[in-house]
């Protein structure tokens, strides 16, 4: 089930394994694939996503990043910590603006963490709900870390407290 | 000190309530115990051997007197009527039941305390200098960037799921009372030749099965810039730290794999980066804001020798034996900083009971103490005594049973909580600290040996510090039976070091008589007032071995 900005969405992208053919559709591929078959999956002139394993360098998607739709950054463990890293750099220093789509194995109660560093795409288990993951990311209501949410942070709510508005 | 504002609060109560679904979710089977822990693990709940243990966390170790009220109801009410005070300045209560577990954090979130992230896989509780604010040779309050540290670190989005757990400590001075340099990260505050604060930033150190001492990342880190630096090296961190084993993941491992110079230069790139977009830039208004929560008490001008004082010294040994030890200078004249001794001989090292808890916040009351510390060597801290008031405190403090005069003397020794709770040990550890520090009992000999270091852990984790002890004890199990090995040499301290293994490990029994062995051998061959740590490093294993091991 395909959850983005809090709704059940329509998933219109196949994941598609290397090696397999690609349908003349949207397709999701892997890193390794899109780099070595660029020019032909390009000439196809559908959206496209490329799915990064933990561990690739969302850095090597620089250059192509405009021809991209979705990034799906895979998680194969919950403990595993490097895509908050990943969709971080994304959404800062490589001006990603498009989806960015987890899918793998992540906890419900990592949503609300994942929201703040750039996925707006969850990939979930069927057993969450859409509510269980409203709830999941209003629990806890301030944040003191600015991040690329741009959410107003604890620093700035008490800068305001403090200042006089003009009259 | 800190006092929460209306967004702290909030945050540890909605924190708490969350944490309240979750057990109610646990507690009716929707959730199984492997589906519960990361989430009980994120709120310091850890199942032990025989109960739950939850980690109270006490950022930078201070507390006042309703907070230390507090954690005595706690303990008396929800556990057995004490708690542990740990090397990470925190407090661990060993008999937690889970049904009460939301309600304690409640409780804790009154009075402005949390559990927050003193366990799992992100920065652990920011510890700091016990004597902050009071010492003679600091530069600044190291709790001011620690605070900072705190709110920053706490629920950070990209952070909270690192390779492995992360710990960072503060120091305001160069004498090193915070153990920087065994941290993931070490900060010092320091002046630079203009005369500027900033920050010496170390990285890679820690203890464990693979102990390192850090290596200097930064060597003067301006004050505005220690956010966007800190990230960096988080990053470089999370993105690089070995995920394929538990015990090569933590950052001292990185650092020795890539090299310190390879590690700088990540780095120093991702720092430039991170500055480029002033997104972390800590304001000067930020620093004040917070610095005036750690504005000095008023304190009064004093004549640098009190009379009465000196008279007490003068007629009552055992206060003058308390005084040579448990005080310590103060930076304003005819001030003191007490070290409250949580060591009696025969008691568990870093135990508190709720009773003596009470009895010290009266005495904070009483003695105009606005707050106390936890140190990591697991004792307590008044930090601005007047001198003029000390023999009454130690008189109150004796009569509590809590003014052993032994602070850095053999028996103030720091011990894990080992077997008798905990399901990573090897082997025990408490009843090897009591039965060392019942063997030197006797005052006059302890303060014959002088500062003298001893740190127990009850298996390789190394949470006693044993590599950093002037003796170092560490329990293993030895085909079934618990054996104790002897390291030398180690150090906490500014002239940190780690210990080596001198040889062959011991029984429960032997134990004691291999360490007063190895006392006696210090004793014949150290010079003058020469430290045990002095004399180790001047003559090295050898005639310890000798007279160990001699057959």
């Amino acid at each position: 089930m395909l959850v983005k900005a809090g709704r059940i969405a329509e998933d219109s992208f196949t994941p598609v394994a290397d090696g397999e053919e690609l349908p003349d559709a949207p397709v999701i591929v892997s890193l390794k694939r899109f780099l070595a078959e660029h020019d032909s999956i390009l000439a196809r002139r559908q959206p496209l996503g490329v799915r990064l394993e933990s561990g690739e360098s969302p850095q090597e998607l620089q250059p192509y990043l405009s021809e991209l739709a979705v990034v799906v950054l895979h998680i194969p463990a919950f403990r595993d910590g490097r895509a908050f890293s990943a969709a971080r750099l994304l959404r800062t220093r490589l001006g990603y603006g498009n989806e960015i789509r987890l899918t793998g194995h992540f906890l419900l109660d990592q949503i609300a963490f994942y929201t703040r560093v750039g996925v707006d795409a969850f990939d979930v288990a069927p057993n969450i709900s859409v509510a269980d993951i409203q709830t999941a990311l209003h629990e806890i209501s301030d944040v003191y870390q600015p991040s690329v949410d741009g959410r107003v942070t604890i620093r700035d709510l008490r800068t305001r407290r403090t200042t006089v508005p003009p009259s | 000190m800190y006092r929460y504002d209306e967004f702290d609060a909030r945050l540890v109560h909605e924190r708490a309530e969350q944490f309240r679904g979750q057990v109610a979710r646990r507690l009716a089977g929707e959730l199984t115990e492997d589906e519960f822990k990361p989430l009980r693990l994120m709120n310091g709940l850890y199942l032990q051997l025989h109960s739950y243990m939850l980690r109270i966390a006490i950022p930078y170790g201070t507390l006042n007197a309703r907070q230390l009220r507090k954690l005595a109801f706690i303990a008396r009410k929800f556990d057995r009527g004490y708690g542990h005070f740990t090397t990470r300045q925190n407090l661990q209560l060993h008999w937690a039941r889970l049904p009460d577990v939301p309600d304690m954090l409640l409780e804790l979130a009154e009075v402005e305390m949390h559990c927050l992230q003193t366990s799992g896989n992100c920065v652990r509780n920011i510890t700091a200098d016990p004597f902050a604010g009071a010492a003679a040779d600091e530069i600044e309050d190291p709790r001011i960037l620690s605070e900072i540290l705190r709110q920053w670190s706490t629920l950070h989005p990209e952070f909270s799921f690192l390779p492995r757990k992360f710990k960072i400590a503060v120091s305001g001075s160069s004498a090193d009372r915070a153990a920087i340099m065994v941290h993931d990260i070490g900060i010092e505050i320091l002046r630079n030749a203009r005369g500027e604060i900033g920050y010496r930033v170390f990285v890679g150190g820690g203890l464990g099965r693979t102990p390192f001492i850090g290596h200097e990342i930064g060597s003067f880190v301006p004050k505005s810039d220690i956010l966007a630096f800190l990230e960096a090296v988080m990053r470089v961190y999370n993105e690089s730290g070995r995920r394929d084993n538990i015990h090569k993941a933590r950052i001292k491992i990185l650092v020795h794999q890539i090299g310190i110079e390879e590690m700088r230069r990540r780095v120093e790139n991702e720092f430039a980066e991170i500055k480029k977009t002033g997104v972390l830039q800590l304001p000067q208004t930020e620093m004040t804001r917070i610095a005036a929560y750690f504005a000095p008490p008023n304190f009064a001008t004093l004549s640098p020798a009190n009379a009465d004082f000196e008279a007490a010294k003068r007629d009552n040994r055992d206060f003058a034996n308390w005084v040579k030890t448990n005080i310590h200078a103060h930076k304003i004249p005819g001030y003191a900083i007490a070290t409250i001794s949580l060591k009696a001989i025969g008691e568990t090292p870093g135990d508190c009971s709720s009773d003596e808890m009470d009895g010290i916040a009266d005495i904070m009351d009483a003695f105009g103490q606005a707050e106390i510390r936890v140190t990591h060597e697991q004792n307590l801290v008044l930090p601005h005594m007047r001198e003029a008031d000390l023999f009454a405190l130690w008189q109150r403090l004796a009569a509590l049973n809590l003014a052993t005069a032994n602070y850095g003397l053999v028996t103030d020794i720091i011990a894990c909580p080992g077997l008798d709770y905990c399901d990573l040990a090897n082997a025990r550890s408490i009843p090897i600290a009591t039965a060392i520090a019942k063997r030197f009992a006797d005052l006059e000999r302890q303060h014959d040996l002088g500062e003298l270091k001893i740190k127990i852990s009850g298996c390789i984790n190394a949470c006693g510090h044993h590599h950093v002890g002037h003796i170092g004890i560490l329990g293993v199990d030895r085909k079934g039976v618990e054996n104790y090995q002897i390291l030398l040499g180690g150090s906490g301290a500014e002239d940190a070091s780690l210990g080596e293994i001198l040889g062959p490990g011991f029984d429960r029994e032997g134990i004691v008589d291999a360490v007063e062995n190895v006392i006696d051998t210090y004793k014949n061959l150290r010079s003058d007032s020469e430290r045990f740590l002095d004399t180790y490093r001047r003559v090295g294993a050898q005639p310890f071995k000798e007279r160990l091991y001699a057959r």
